[in-house]
């Protein structure tokens, strides 16, 4: 039975979603019971999966579909494939999910206004996609499970206010350029070695040795450019503030902890699983060094966008922009704790935006205001939520024993290790900058005064919520928060348990 | 922005051609793609092993079935994110049925047309999906064909007369059948003992040997995916054309 | 001149002109997205770079001499039939062995067929998106809707 687990984990949601099509707009309460139940178990079943491969000899999990046998070596359907680094991914993915529709369940109705069993089937069918994608082992399946995330994260978007339709708008062209980008350097490695599926195609680029073709370096270039947008890469990060900050709460809750971070995953999964190590590190590239730089600039650009700005959620979406930043710096610095270190950023950085969005997006919702000035009093008046986003953005400074220390503990040191002063220096500038903004908000909620009247400057929340009165959000939305914050403290506390978890796959992975 | 927009098309162009000085020459049979073992399996053991000449249905809905069922998922996204984004349902417009006395459609001409025509073009995109193991066609193609036929009677009758036939919730009831039929078929699989998608599992329940099995699987996976295409390409159209209002037609 | 101009053509453009046609088919159509206003023009363009990749990996499956990726079962494979009653009932139905060049590759088919559903969906869910934006603005211009949204001031 364990290892039908990885299609098992697909398979919940996706039912989950179509029966709650099938309930209709009349039952509202029983589409939420079911994409909860789903979820769950789907999380569940995740975390046995970790403890399956972990108890494995190999620790991978390997599932054909279709059980078509390999025909002279090379794999002639589509397979999965579960080592530990997805089986984390995985469970934080489903997890985030579960957790998430908790959370969904008293602005639901408010917020999509009849459209309730679409948007659960939308969240279902994104967290298929996003788990699918972490699990296949075919470089084509990987496109059409990110054009399912994709598609579901526009619609998603596009469900909010006007402004939120435009954005998603953007978001739908530097979305499809990017994922167009990734299909044509699929296209150039299957030109050249004739297979799809990853494993394989490192074996043929090896067997043939075809490292130096301008054709293989140009795939590379191309997929590495198709991932990045996805991720929003500075400077292709164009699309990423306006959608999540403008979309309705519940479904930036969803997006922002997840997305980028399963691109960043996908980023890393090419770089030492389809090239290689040598190719990707070797000093005749030079691209190594260009990409540490872009990523200093895109770790400086982040943060200083984010102290411009005063609207909190903008603040959060061009903190993540620097978040991209860090991951991506981590993962080029050289092998070892750098990618390392950029794979545990995954998950401690998923962990600490979804703690933040969850806050900001209570915050928001009973204030009625979304610019820093709501914030104004809070402590007094919000104890509980304050204390989760205090959590949050202790985590995003960088404080122990919160997972966001250790994260940047790795890679500052894997920084001096390769002997790049640039990245370090900007990891400790950025993590300045993060203290100036949050102290300047706890300053506010600490010593404000409590602002008790709803402006009608552009909320990012806009639909009309008669009920200002600021008080604490019901226990549905707390516990969701709660979980957040104790799970941002939970990964600092297990890091090194997980880091070296990390390591050991790492090293399987390039062999 | 114009000349942002030229130079950075003409760097990518020039990096995506560069990259053909060491491609293989067009049609060349023995390049890697071609000659490789992935394809050589697929051109000869395709017929012997599944029984089905047609290798492109074959290597769809058996070897690389997998990635049609999240293909058929991507459709499905398409049609309920258009009604997602479109639909008003507690405005003054919301009742999904607005029976306009004067939507008369296209006229008589077309409708005397449409009604000759309407019956030859279903049952063809029947033929092609149930043919599509032995010519073009499957699922997908006769499902839009499907599609198109109640599109034409939209057109033709109006939008009203067609909901009558094809109302929302029954679109989307058609819609997760489809994906019902071809997950559920897959979960049979699961259950007969092999792997999610491995049709030699279901053997004892279907007629013929393993290899007719896998025939047979795939026709039904086949039909799965018509339902749901059928019912998003309607579905589009009517959400499309009356910009989420479902009133008047075009 | 034309010396050197003809046999540039002849060495690096004609045995490759299918993939010279999909680049600059692909390049027209990431100049329409990037530098367009009306949004439907960038839609269009969104087609056209889509179906440009799709040409590309369709080109790349043909062979010399090839058909369709369907077995035929016509010509002279048929009396071939009766010499083989005489081996194993299993191999009496299909032929001796196919050859792989008459045929043209399956695998970039069925790839597109997946591509061209998805480009189909994500073309249909702009539409339905920018059909909104019209609802919401009135215009279909870019700069005209940001226009409309700078008095209202952004963050």
């Amino acid at each position: 039975m364990t290892e039908h687990f990885p299609v098992l984990i697909l398979l919940v949601p996706l039912f989950g979603a179509l029966i709650v099509v099938l309930l209709g707009r009349e039952r509202p309460d029983q589409c939420w019971v079911t994409s909860l139940i789903s979820l769950g178990v789907s999380s569940l079943i995740s975390f046995f999966t970790i403890i399956a491969v972990l108890s494995g000899k190999v620790q991978t999990l390997r599932y054909r579909m279709g059980g078509w046998p390999e025909s002279d070596g090379y794999e002639v359907g589509i397979e999965l494939r579960v080592d530990i680094l997805a089986a984390l991914v995985v469970f934080a993915v489903t997890f985030v999910g579960f957790v998430n529709t908790i959370y969904s369940k008293t602005r639901a109705g408010a917020e999509v206004r009849g459209k309730i069993p679409f948007f659960y089937a939308l969240i279902q069918l994104l967290i298929v996609g996003l788990c699918g994608i972490v699990m296949t082992n075919d470089a084509f399946n990987l496109y059409v499970l990110i054009e399912i995330t994709s598609l579901t994260s526009y619609a998603l978007i596009a469900m909010g206010n006007r402004r939120a339709a435009l954005s998603s708008f953007n978001y739908v062209i530097m979305g499809t350029i990017g994922a167009s980008f990734y299909l044509i350097g699929v296209g150039y490695l299957y030109i050249k070695t004739g297979t799809l599926n990853i494993d394989d195609i490192r074996m043929v680029l090896g067997q043939n040795d075809l490292w130096e073709h301008q054709s293989i370096i140009v795939a590379f270039i191309f997929i590495m450019l198709g991932v990045w947008t996805k991720m929003a890469f500075f400077p292709l990060h164009g699309w990423l503030p306006n959608a999540y900050a403008y979309a309705p709460s519940m479904t930036g809750t969803f997006m922002a902890p997840l997305m980028t971070k399963v691109m960043v995953y996908v980023m890393i999964r090419v770089m030492v699983w389809v090239f290689g190590n040598e190719f990707v590190y070797s000093s005749q590239h030079v691209w190594g060094e260009i990409v540490i730089w872009m990523s200093v600039l895109a770790i400086v650009a982040g943060s200083l966008l984010a102290l411009a700005r005063t609207d909190i959620k903008k603040i959060l979406t061009y903190l993540i922009v620097a978040e991209v930043g860090y991951m991506v710096g981590g993962s080029w610095l050289a092998e070892g704790i750098g990618q390392a270190g950029a794979f545990y950023h995954i998950l401690s950085d998923a962990a600490m935006t979804f703690c933040l969005f969850i806050a900001a997006s209570i915050i928001v919702l009973r204030v009625g205001d979304s610019r820093v000035n709501a914030f104004d009093g809070l402590f007094r008046k919000m104890p509980l939520t304050m204390i989760g986003f205090t959590v949050g953005a202790l985590s995003m400074i960088g404080l122990p024993p919160t997972c966001g220390f250790f994260s940047k503990w790795y890679l500052i040191s894997a920084g001096i290790e390769a002997g790049h002063w640039g990245y370090a220096c900007a990891l400790i500038f950025s993590s300045l900058v993060n203290a100036v903004i949050f102290f300047r908000i706890f300053e506010r909620a600490y010593f404000g005064k409590i602002s008790g009247v709803k402006e009608d400057h552009f909320p990012s929340d806009s639909d009309a919520n008669p009920d200002i009165r600021i008080k604490e959000v019901p226990w549905s939305m707390l516990v969701p928060l709660f979980i957040a914050s104790g799970s941002v403290i939970l990964l600092g506390i297990m890091n090194r348990g997980l880091f070296e978890w990390i390591q050991t796959a790492l090293k399987i992975m390039n062999t | 922005m114009k000349i942002f927009g030229l130079i950075a098309v003409l760097v990518v162009g020039a990096l995506l051609l560069s990259a053909t000085s060491d491609f293989p020459d067009w049609r060349d049979k023995d390049s890697p793609a071609n000659k490789s073992p992935v394809s050589s399996f697929y051109i000869e053991k395709t017929e012997k092993l599944t029984k089905v000449p047609n290798m492109v249905t074959a290597v769809l809905a058996d070897y690389r079935g997998y990635d049609t069922m999240f293909e058929t998922v991507v459709i499905f996204i398409a049609g309920i994110g258009i009604i997602a984004v479109l639909r008003n349902f507690d405005g003054p417009n919301s009742s999904s049925i607005k029976r306009e006395n004067n939507d008369e459609g296209g006229g008589l001409l077309a409708r005397f047309t449409c009604s000759l025509i309407l019956p030859f073009i279903q049952i063809f995109a029947l033929y092609v999906v149930a043919h599509g193991h032995h010519s073009p066609g499957g699922g997908f193609q006769g499902g839009v064909m499907l599609g198109a036929s109640y599109i034409l009677a939209a057109l033709a009758f109006g939008l009203s007369k067609a909901k009558d036939i094809f109302s929302e919730r029954r679109t989307m009831i058609f819609a997760a059948v489809g994906i019902f039929i071809y997950v559920g078929w897959g979960v049979l699989c699961l259950l007969f003992g092999k792997e999610f998608l491995n049709y030699e599992a279901l053997d004892s329940i279907l007629p013929g040997d393993a290899k007719m099995a896998r025939s047979h699987s795939m026709l039904i996976v086949e039909i799965g995916v018509a339902f749901t295409v059928t019912a998003i390409m309607f579905s589009m159209y009517s959400n499309l054309s009356t910009r989420g209002r479902l009133s008047k037609g075009l | 001149m034309d010396p050197i101009i003809a046999t540039f053509i002849e060495e690096n453009i004609v045995p490759n002109f299918n993939y010279w046609i999909y680049v600059i088919l692909m390049m027209i159509g990431l100049y329409a997205m990037i530098t367009k206003n009306n949004l439907i023009k960038k839609l269009i363009g969104m087609a056209i770079f889509q179906t440009a990749i799709i040409l590309f990996y369709v080109s790349v499956g043909v062979k010399d001499t090839a058909n369709i990726p369907i077995i035929s079962h016509h010509g002279s494979e048929h009396h071939q039939m009766t010499d083989l009653s005489s081996e194993t009932d299993s191999t009496k139905e299909i032929h001796n062995t196919i050859d792989k060049d008459k045929y043209a590759n399956p695998l970039p088919h069925v790839l597109m067929l997946t591509a061209i559903v998805v480009g189909v969906s994500t073309l249909g869910l702009a539409l339905a998106i920018s059909q909104k934006i019209y609802k919401s603005f009135g215009t279909l211009e870019e700069d005209e809707i940001l226009n409309k949204l700078r008095p209202g001031g952004h963050d």
